[in-house]
């Protein structure tokens, strides 16, 4: 597996990121820890809907935002909010999403990444879409699906994988092991060795890599990235990593999974070791990591007033997002309904 | 204007969406090097190159899904389903994401794409390659359904189909796809997706069909009309939406109505046809709304075919004891 910070804080290898590149990811990841616990806390307040938390994921999630560039396309889930924002997505936009508000699904322009695959697995395929229209639209666009180990069972991984290898298309998969679809082990969910493994039977190269060291995931998918840009065709990148809490808000991970394997996980935080190896490079302080969590925690703050903010949402919106413009029988509905 | 068949109608119809806008993308299964299994796509890889007319791995749910995907990033694409029968591994494509991400996304990001499939039963053909389950499409919101039943309709409504913002599953009478010749003309033009199509004007009875089985219902009505009945034949042309005014005013007008589909009955979209002429045309109705249907069956193999499918006399039937009521 490809690793390059040890639990510890110790460089495995050469580091080929500077330190300023690592106090920015490290920023990164601690803004959206703070986001996720700012989630699970307003859930509980009964200010949003069931969440999906992400914690023990940020560096697989932060580690391959940082490698894209801020046009390619990216298709994820509902446990990817650090992927998605850090790809341009806002926080207020994910909290509307969460409050239950389509708009919250609405991006800039100028951000290429979809709103989050409900369903399991059924995303992966529009990356090969997305990523395919780049490439014969003549452009060095790329896109990225990421999907979780459970999403690797399901029929249509295996159509998107065999798609992108047949077509060649700029298409990064990057799968989170986190070790749980809801309560079902990755023991249980297949019993291929690895994840990466199944790139093979495509054609396609696979890796594995430490999915809680953020230099590591953002080295693999840097190159899995340039390799597509120019080209290369598609890749399988499976980033190890735990779920260190449920599933969601509704779920209590007690009933099925081993309290000692998650204390171990624990102790391979993916902040933590970034944070004793900016120490002992002198890049980090307790008055930044303080500076760090006000900023992040008003930066949060500020996008949950946004999202709190948005006017009421009309009968008219509900079914004007149907089609580009209302079929007369939606025109009747909307008459019934009041408007 | 030359003379074209149905299926030579939607060749002529791809290939100038190929011509007039490079945006537009072909992907399915056998499309390509031998022109689809009813050889609708026939020549278009040998005239707009294998980077416009795609051969696909058998994979339904990929060639949506990534459909899909290259909609989004702002190309036309135009995916061919074999048939029917086997569009269901797409259905949650279509369901889930097709319909959904204009709705999603607020608007943000949209998917104007082209399902084509063609359906119906009548050439004796294996299982799974006679379905008429059209309304399980016509009940997704976020997509339209759009079925021709003429060769000049076909040219028009697929165009219609291809410009139109929003995705739309496009069904094919495989039944029709070479059986009339009829003129087409062959500068662009489009079909509006939505209205009826008057197929015949009358005052006693209304005939309303769609796809295939608008030659049975036309074949019915001139027989009735030789008996002295004023008959008057709506093809529908657009399941999702129904033109409910279209349909509406005929019924007002006529005060009798049978919907005729090849599909079975129950939760038909005849079903979902009279509840519109009843809640909007009850008092102008001078008899009941009949349904001649498929039944509530399997679509049977080559040598009960004929148990199946709606005939001429079942319509003629239904529509005599609806005139005597």
């Amino acid at each position: 597996m490809f690793s390059l910070i040890n639990p510890d804080g110790t460089v495995r290898d050469r580091l080929p990121l500077t330190l300023e590149e690592m106090r920015g990811l490290y920023a990164d990841m601690v803004e959206a820890r703070t986001y996720d616990h700012k989630c699970i806390a307003m859930q509980r307040q009964g200010r949003l809907a069931t969440y999906a938390p992400f914690e023990g994921q940020e560096a697989a999630q932060i580690g391959a935002a940082s490698a894209l560039r801020p046009d390619d396309w990216v298709a994820g889930t509902y446990r990817d909010a650090a992927l998605m924002w850090r790809a341009g997505y806002g926080w207020h936009l994910l909290i509307a999403g969460r409050t239950g508000d389509e708009r919250g699904g609405a991006p800039p322009e100028e951000v290429n990444v979809l709103p989050p695959s409900i369903t399991v697995g059924g995303h992966m395929i529009h990356a090969v879409g997305l990523a395919w229209a780049e490439s014969l639209e003549g452009t060095d666009r790329i896109a990225l699906t990421s999907f979780g180990d459970g999403a690797t069972s399901e029929g249509d991984f295996h159509e998107a994988m065999n798609f992108a290898a047949v077509f060649n298309t700029p298409t990064v998969f990057l799968c989170q092991n986190n070790g749980f679809a809801i309560s079902y082990p990755r023991s249980e969910q297949t019993l291929s060795e690895s994840i990466a493994i199944k790139a093979e039977g495509y054609g396609l190269p696979g890796v594995q890599v430490d999915g809680n060291d953020v230099a590591a995931v953002a080295t693999v998918v840097r190159e899995a990235a340039d390799v597509a840009r120019r080209g290369g065709g598609p890749s399988l990148i499976e980033a190890v990593t735990y779920r260190m809490g449920p599933h969601t808000t509704a779920d209590d991970p007690g009933r099925y999974r081993d309290e000692d394997e998650a204390a171990e996980w624990r102790e391979r935080d993916p902040l933590q070791r970034v944070r004793l190896l900016l120490e002992r490079a002198g890049g980090w302080t307790p008055e930044w990591q303080e500076e760090l969590e006000v900023t992040a925690s008003k930066r949060i703050e500020y996008a949950v007033t946004e999202a709190e903010a948005l006017p009421e949402p009309t009968v008219a919106e509900m079914f004007g997002r149907m089609y580009e413009a209302p079929t007369g029988p939606l025109r009747e509905q909307m008459k019934e309904a009041g408007q | 204007m030359s003379e074209l068949t149905l299926a030579q109608s939607l060749n002529g119809a791809l290939a100038t969406a190929l011509e007039s806008d490079e945006r537009v993308v072909l992907l399915g299964e056998d499309i390509g090097r031998t022109g689809g299994v009813f050889r609708i796509t026939d020549g278009l890889r040998d005239r707009y190159g294998a980077g416009r007319v795609f051969d696909t791995p058998v994979a339904e749910s990929g060639i949506v899904g990534a459909a899909f995907g290259m909609a989004i990033a702002g190309l036309r694409p135009v995916a061919e389903i074999q048939f029917l029968g086997f569009s269901y591994p797409a259905y949650d494509q279509i369901i889930n994401h097709v319909a959904r991400i204009r709705n999603r996304s607020n608007h943000r990001f949209t998917a104007p794409m082209v399902i084509r499939i063609p359906f119906g039963g009548g050439i004796g053909a294996a299982e799974h390659h006679s379905e008429s389950t059209e309304a399980i499409y016509a009940h997704i919101p976020g997509v339209k359904v759009v079925v021709p039943s003429t060769p000049a309709d076909a040219r028009g409504l697929l165009l219609a189909s291809i410009e139109d913002p929003d995705p739309v599953v496009f069904l094919e009478p495989i039944r029709l796809y070479r059986a009339v010749k009829e003129e087409v003309p062959e500068l662009y033009y489009t079909t509006e997706i939505g209205p009826v199509r008057v197929e015949r004007e009358g005052n006693d009875i209304t005939l309303i069909s769609w796809g295939a089985m608008i030659k049975e219902t036309r074949a019915a009505a001139s027989i009735l009309e030789e008996t002295g009945a004023s008959v008057e034949v709506l093809d529908l042309r657009t399941l999702s939406p129904l033109d409910h005014e279209g349909i509406l005013s005929s019924a007002v007008k006529t005060g009798r109505v049978v919907v005729v589909h090849e599909a079975p009955r129950t939760a038909g979209l005849g079903a979902e046809i009279a509840a519109i002429i009843h809640e909007g045309a009850l008092y102008s109705l001078l008899a009941p709304v009949r349904r001649v249907t498929g039944w509530d069956t399997i679509f049977p193999l080559k040598r009960s075919e004929a148990h199946y499918l709606p005939s001429v006399d079942r319509i003629v039937m239904a529509a005599q004891e609806v005139l005597e009521a």
